[in-house]
């Protein structure tokens, strides 16, 4: 099962035939993710070459590629400039699930796609800034390095790339269901609460590490929603506890703006809802492996 | 930026010193009796409450208030620039913003016949007088959406009338600007019956630049850190804090998670001695070059007394980030003099701590875990 990506998903990569793209691609394919199509009008019939024996043909545009593959996931690699009309030409081709991997795309160009995607409403957004989401041992679909760890029982939801690479690999041993980077811009398509509520249905997932930052309110509201919703046990951690008010810290949306979006407030909310939150990413994998042991 | 999308604005000019203020207000003053208004340009809210705008009834006054302004610490931001605006009889005080609303994912337009208060303070005491509209981001604030907007916040059909084309080419400066937030307030009816936007506050989006090239004109160098200006320039995503604890990792979550940690070890185990000094992520690639720029601006903070540079090889894995820090060193030379914690995990990580443990550099130490080498750093801080 796992959720949104699983070993029946069929890849295509918008940007493929770039150098991320490309090289991403290889890391996919190496894998075993099912990548079956590259999308550039320019290049499109041709076929590109990969380590490892795999051949992927380009196609001139997602609804081509959909046609022809029956691709049912797009990873989006175009740059910053170009990624709103990718994913548009995407929700148009009412391609089921899209990971936008770009980073730096102006918030205004993913206000307009996000409100056009929830319209047409066939389309998942993951991202954007994110680094996509694995399904260890099933597919890939994003930047997250397969190796790190293995098959498991764990759920994961992250804003930040890094924290899940590091949470991953801390928990190594006991292996991930789906572990899902949301991205950590201001508007993303997929929140914290979509992939509670996913992994609260999903049967292969027994537990749920559900890491945030400072800025907005989504921790808040996802906690708002375990207390109601979820009854599998969750583990938090937080980041930004030293962050002054009024920065950007790396992330276009780590931000603490007056007294709003900061960390403590985030923790706290989690805390009242029951989730026990880690001081540090240690802490917090120490927290997820005696909950799973307990489980046992 | 009103005044380019055709919003009403009083005439107004900008003064960097006393004397440049008294000729402005001499020219602007011209039309209004002599009043001026001299207000504070400084990048945050709350200026009226820390005496950053005063009214002048002639040119000499305005000199007056431009010397007590100009050099004012205003929320940790001094004011390097004044603004010298012409005086106008206000006969009522509105509010109007537009913003990104990040909790609903889309925007949303704020008004209120109550302006010149804080907003914060209006939301929470009297929260039925904030029309709040959500604006989509497609469609904008068209004509319909701005007479939605004046009809929630109760304005009568003359004055919402006259306020509804304000708020359509309000929304021209959200959307042509790349805003975040449009805010005027007070938006103004003035006694001759006219829609004025009197002050107002514009945040943009830099990650619009690549289409707003003017928006570089903006920035106020003369009020940036100098340390945030040199880290820009080597297009580094670096924040100066106030420790001594500098820090250097990849991937924006890790690194505010290593500033917290470092904290937590400060207060555990030199009695808050030791806290970070910086944000500085380096991104995935970690390459000997990218890393040698971000140690040489951290080496520039003259507080810092310990580095820690926590680093998850992911994507770039462990023995060529250890490969880029070594090669990081032999750049900096004689230039690194300060002791550096290095936590290498993840991919290939044996190899990596074994081409640092190799290199041997004096100045060097490598800690298994992210707790462990925050707390050797903050140790070697407070000695």
């Amino acid at each position: 099962m796992a959720i949104f990506l699983d070993d029946s998903s069929k890849v295509i990569v918008q940007g493929m035939t770039g150098s991320e793209g490309m090289k991403h691609t290889q890391r996919m394919l190496s894998s075993g993710t099912q990548v079956v199509g590259g999308v550039n009008p320019r290049k499109a019939g041709t076929e590109v070459e990969f380590e490892g024996g795999a051949t992927v043909p380009v196609f001139g545009s997602v609804a081509e590629a959909m046609e022809a593959t029956g691709a049912d996931v797009s990873v989006v690699f175009v740059p910053p400039k170009f990624a709103k009309d990718a994913v548009i030409e995407a929700v148009d081709a009412t391609m089921p699930l899209l990971v936008v991997i770009t980073e730096g795309i102006a918030v205004r160009d993913t206000a307009e796609f996000y409100a056009y995607a929830r319209d047409k409403g066939t389309t998942r957004i993951i991202g954007p800034n994110c680094p996509g989401l694995i399904s260890p041992g099933k597919s890939n679909a994003g930047i997250i390095p397969a190796d790190i760890a293995g098959p498991g029982r764990i759920g994961l939801v992250s804003k930040s790339g890094t924290l899940t690479y590091q949470m991953m690999y801390e928990l190594r041993e006991i292996g991930f269901s789906t572990a899902v980077g949301i991205g950590g811009d201001p508007v993303i398509g997929t929140t914290h609460i979509d992939c509670l509520k996913a992994f609260q249905d999903d049967p292969e997932t027994d537990a749920i590490v559900m890491i945030g930052e400072i800025g907005g309110d989504a921790e808040e509201r996802a906690a708002a929603y375990i207390q109601e919703h979820v009854t599998k046990p969750v583990v938090g951690y937080v980041a930004g506890f030293t962050a002054p008010e009024g920065k950007t810290m790396g992330h276009a949306g780590a931000i603490v703006s007056g007294s709003s979006g900061t960390a403590q407030a985030k923790k706290e909310a989690l805390e009242a809802a029951g989730v026990k939150v880690g001081k540090t990413p240690s802490e917090t994998a120490e927290l997820m492996r005696s909950v799973i042991s307990s489980m046992r | 930026m009103f005044e380019k999308h055709g919003v009403p604005v009083l005439a107004g000019a900008t003064a960097d010193t006393v004397e440049e203020a008294r000729a402005a207000a001499e020219r602007i003053g011209a039309g209004s009796g002599g009043v001026t208004v001299v207000k504070a340009q400084v990048k945050t809210g709350g200026r009226g409450k820390a005496g950053g705008v005063k009214v002048a009834k002639s040119a000499a006054e305005a000199a007056e208030a431009a010397e007590q302004i100009l050099g004012m610490d205003i929320k940790g931001h001094t004011v390097h620039r004044v603004m010298i605006a012409q005086g106008a009889r206000i006969a009522e005080e509105y509010y109007f913003s537009v913003l990104l609303d990040r909790t609903n994912r889309s925007l949303l337009a704020m008004c209120s016949k109550e302006g010149g208060m804080e907003i914060e303070q209006l939301a929470v005491e009297r929260p039925e007088a904030l029309a709040r509209v959500e604006v989509d981001a497609n469609s904008g604030i068209d004509e319909a959406k701005a007479r939605e907007i004046v009809e929630q916040a109760g304005f009568d059909a003359e004055t919402g009338e006259k306020i509804v084309p304000v708020l359509q080419k309000l929304w021209a400066v959200y959307r042509d600007e790349d805003a975040t937030l449009v805010e005027v307030n007070p938006l103004v009816k003035t006694e001759d019956g006219q829609i004025v936007a009197l002050d107002g506050k514009v945040t943009l989006d830099a990650n619009a630049d690549f289409r707003q090239p003017h928006h570089a004109e903006l920035e106020d160098k003369a009020s940036t850190d100098p340390l945030e200006a040199q880290a820009k320039e080597l297009d580094l995503n670096y924040v100066k804090l106030d420790g001594n604890v500098g820090i250097i990792g990849n991937g924006a979550g890790l690194v505010m998670s290593t500033l917290d940690v470092v904290a937590y070890a400060g207060e555990e185990y030199t009695g808050g001695k030791a806290r970070p000094a910086n944000f500085l992520d380096i991104g995935g690639g970690a390459s000997a070059e990218v890393m040698a720029n971000g140690l040489h601006v951290i080496l520039g903070d003259k507080q810092v007394k310990s580095v820690f540079v926590n680093v998850f090889g992911g994507i770039t894995a462990c023995d060529a980030v250890a490969n880029g820090i070594v090669k990081a060193l032999e750049i900096l030379g004689d230039e690194e003099t300060k002791p550096l914690v290095v936590r290498l995990d993840g991919n290939n990580v044996e190899e990596g701590r074994r081409i640092l443990a190799e290199a041997d550099h004096p100045l060097v130490s490598i800690e298994d875990t992210m707790d462990g080498a925050a707390r050797k750093a903050a140790e070697l801080a407070a000695k």
